[in-house]
């Protein structure tokens, strides 16, 4: 007991002059040229099996023994999900991609001992059919700013010496010793930091009128409510870099006088809670936290939630009082949270995102932040590139950046030779822009003005194959269920509108359905208590305004042009193309395909349910969708 | 023939889970605002939340037991129902929608007769869909057990259940 006590106050850092000289002991500890193995330990490399390949890594390194030479670090997520597992060898950076446990002996034998390059495992771009030995080459980062996300790759999220190795806590120094709380909200404020969370809110003048506020008890919150389906980069963050979200958590509640934090995170994401609570009992550890933060006399700390999983809390009233206990309905907002929020106290509720960036502005200042972006909005963005393209992940670009760039320079384009049909972007909140858009910058102001958003910055590709009256059903439908039920517009207003939709995708609808929707998006928009609901409409609205011919191709010719809505479709087999094969008579749930080996085979519509399951078996184009 | 059960075991299991459930509500008797947190980890021992049990909460803590059933209603989270041995969640997330997932769900729906939400009469499987679980690089995804699986299509899906025992 002694014994822990005194180690736990041997690693409290007491002052500014502690805190430099652990981060240059780490750093002399490391050595800069020793090889590094770093594999991604994200959600989704994990899903693609990084977990076994840690393991192989591990056997191998010690069957071999080469612990002394060879570090092993699981990071957080790179952002390429796509091609993971994700393993690349420093300090040359060399990138493999797809990496399997049987992979491993070869790397460490080839690569760490010989320094030879596996062609196999690298990555070929897309487009140019060329092989990539180096990370930064890859053009999927290659086109990327990672101011905010670029530390992922490097650190172990789970040991709090990477993150100080990397200057971490340096910002958090510099606010505590050489700044007034008015100069941080100066310099967030003049930075053009605007809320990553979906409303693109000045960050700085919510801080200001959190400060300004009376109340001797004031709460700092960090929304990690990532409930926006598409968008995932929240979770990235705080599972791959907690410490960056908590400094800025910290130096915020320093600059509005609070001395009490929560992490509202969705229970759906386990390893983000995981790393955010390591983190938080590091930073408790080191004195980064807790009382008497850097002997600054200032005291925090920082409290986990778990959220229940439902996306209205992720609006910020809804989110407090999820925070209370109490069910999560938002409330009216004439007075804002951050006078009234939290148990009625003033509070500052930022996203995970912009709670990251306050470090780097800290640390390299407002002038050098709003170099990057546009106009009206700065910095970078951390966008989930996802749907229908080749090279889907997360990647941040400044602000400003086409939406073509985005697709066909990092995104690779769309696969299978596809046309693009639209990017939808700000979830269930945001609208489906088509083609003509394409070289639109994005930023807030701009995404707004083709009647979506930037919102939380998932971007979900789509192409030929999908169809946008579907999209626009399921965007309701999710509202639908999602909707608190508190105010009538939205509870009853979203229910109407996904009978009309559905109608339309079954084939029963009726031109006057298009004024109706019309109607209760103007009601919605009018009425509706939160952002929930005001914004609800967007998806149809976008949907009917650039895609109104395949609205009407459902309701006058009872058809669904990309081939999804089910009660449109009909399956049928190419006599010409058949092989008979068996196969899709073997995969038919109902029994609908009859048919003798290398015989055409017939497909009976009244039995056909329309699964999909030949269309998807056949090997030669034999299955017809229309 | 007797009956064989063994009463003394029985009877020993039900005692560890109400001493269990007795410290767990306990441990939360003065932070009563964290009722979703007390039922999430509720959920975590019993797989749902067992109506005693949401009555015992409403005793011990003195929160009217209106209040816990709005809160294990309203969350998307919580089960009222007792689950399967296997939890099959499909992610219906915008990503996985437009790569085809809703498949996923209508291929469990048709070989095991239950809809999101219900279990199969044996209890072995429960299906439960979600509104994103952040993979979406890897869609569609449906995760079971625990495990998320990635680029899923009908027929793999099958494969996997097939694999619980």
């Amino acid at each position: 007991m002694v014994e822990q006590v005194r180690k736990l106050l041997e690693k409290r850092l007491g002052s500014t002059a502690e805190l430099e000289n652990l981060r240059r002991s780490i750093l002399r500890k490391r050595e800069p040229s020793r090889t590094c193995i770093s594999v991604c330990g994200g959600t989704g490399c994990r899903a693609s099996g990084a977990e076994a390949v840690v393991d192989a890594l591990i056997d191998e390194i010690e069957r071999r023994e080469l612990q002394i030479n060879v570090e092993l670090k699981e990071t957080g997520c790179h952002g390429f999900c796509e091609r993971g597992p994700v393993v690349v060898i420093r300090p040359k950076r060399i990138f493999y991609q797809r990496v399997k446990p049987e992979d491993i002996p070869e790397i460490i034998s080839e690569t760490v001992l010989n320094g030879n390059i596996i062609e196999r495992l690298l990555y070929v771009d897309p487009v140019t059919n060329e092989k990539i030995v180096y990370e930064p080459d890859v053009p999927f980062y290659k086109r990327q700013t990672r101011t905010i996300f670029g530390a992922n790759g490097e650190i172990d999220p789970t040991d709090i010496e990477d993150y100080i190795a990397v200057g971490g806590y340096s910002s958090l120094n510099k606010a505590l010793f050489q700044m007034s709380p008015e100069q941080i909200i100066e310099e967030v404020k003049r930075s053009g930091l605007r809320g990553r969370g979906g409303g693109g809110f000045p960050t700085g003048r919510k801080w200001q009128s959190c400060r300004d506020a009376e109340g001797d008890i004031k709460y700092v919150i960090c929304n990690a409510d990532e409930g926006d389906p598409g968008a995932y980069q929240d979770r990235s963050l705080l599972e791959g870099n907690p410490h960056s979200v908590l400094e800025g958590m910290i130096i915020g509640a320093y600059a509005i006088g609070s001395h009490n934090g929560y992490i509202y995170v969705r229970n759906e994401y386990p390893l983000a809670v995981r790393h955010a609570r390591i983190a938080i009992e590091q930073a408790m550890d080191y004195g980064l936290l807790g009382g008497d933060i850097l002997g600054s006399g200032f005291d925090f700390t920082v409290t986990i939630n778990k959220g229940g999983g439902a996306f209205v809390c992720g609006e910020s009233s809804a989110l407090m009082a999820s925070l209370e206990g109490k069910i999560g309905e938002p409330r009216a907002k004439y007075i804002h949270m951050s006078e009234k929020g939290l148990w009625d106290s003033p509070s500052l509720l930022n996203n995970v995102k912009t709670w990251a960036n306050v470090p780097l502005i800290i640390n390299k200042g407002a002038e050098w932040y709003s170099q990057i972006g546009t106009v009206g909005s700065k910095g970078t963005m951390i966008f989930s590139l996802v749907g229908k393209i080749n090279n889907t992940g997360l990647v941040e670009v400044p602000m400003g950046i086409t939406l073509r760039q985005m697709i066909y320079d990092i995104g690779g384009g769309i696969p299978n030779g596809k046309k693009f049909k639209a990017v939808q972007t700000g979830g269930p909140s945001g609208g489906c822009i088509p083609e003509q858009y394409l070289d639109t910058p994005v930023d807030f102001d701009e995404l707004t003005k083709l009647g979506s958003m930037m919102g939380s910055g998932g971007m979900i590709v789509m192409d030929e194959d999908t169809c946008m009256v579907d999209v626009a059903r399921y965007f309701i439908e999710f509202l639908k269920g999602e909707s608190c039920g508190k105010c009538i517009p939205c509870r009853e207003g979203l229910t109407r509108m996904s009978e009309v939709l559905s109608n339309i995708t079954q084939g029963k609808g009726k031109r006057e359905d298009l004024d109706i929707l019309e109607d209760l998006a103007g009601i919605l928009s009018g009425g509706a208590l939160c952002a929930l609901g005001t914004s609800a409409a967007n998806p149809v609205l976008s949907t009917l305004g650039y895609f109104r011919d395949e609205y009407i191709a459902h309701i006058d010719e009872k058809k669904c042009p990309a081939g999804v809505c089910r009660e449109l479709i009909q399956y049928s087999i190419d006599p010409e193309k058949c092989e008979g094969c068996l196969r899709c008579l073997r995969a038919c749930p109902t029994g609908a395909i009859s048919g003798e080996k290398r015989k055409v085979h017939t497909l009976n519509q009244g039995m056909c349910i329309k699964c999909g399951a030949c269309y998807d078996v056949c090997k030669f184009d034999a299955v017809i969708k229309q | 023939m007797a009956l064989a059960l063994d009463f003394p075991k029985v009877k020993a299991i039900v005692e560890s889970y109400t001493e269990k459930v007795d410290s767990l509500i306990d441990s939360y008797a003065d932070k009563k605002e964290e009722l979703i947190s007390l039922l999430q980890d509720v959920q975590a021992e019993f797989n749902y939340l067992p109506r005693d049990v949401l009555i015992k909460i409403s005793q011990k803590l003195d929160i009217p037991l209106s209040q816990v059933f709005s809160v294990a209603t309203f969350f998307r989270a919580f089960s009222l129902k007792p689950r399967g041995r296997h939890l099959v969640t499909v992610c219906l997330g915008t990503a996985c929608h437009v790569r085809a997932g809703q498949r996923l769900v209508d291929k469990v729906e048709r070989d095991y007769r239950i809809k999101p939400g219900e279990t199969t009469e044996d209890m072995k499987f429960t299906l439960e869909t979600v509104n994103c679980l952040g993979c979406c690089a890897l869609g569609p995804v449906a995760v079971v057990d625990g495990k998320y699986e990635s680029q899923m299509n009908p027929d793999k899906l099958d494969r996997v259940l097939r694999g619980c025992k």
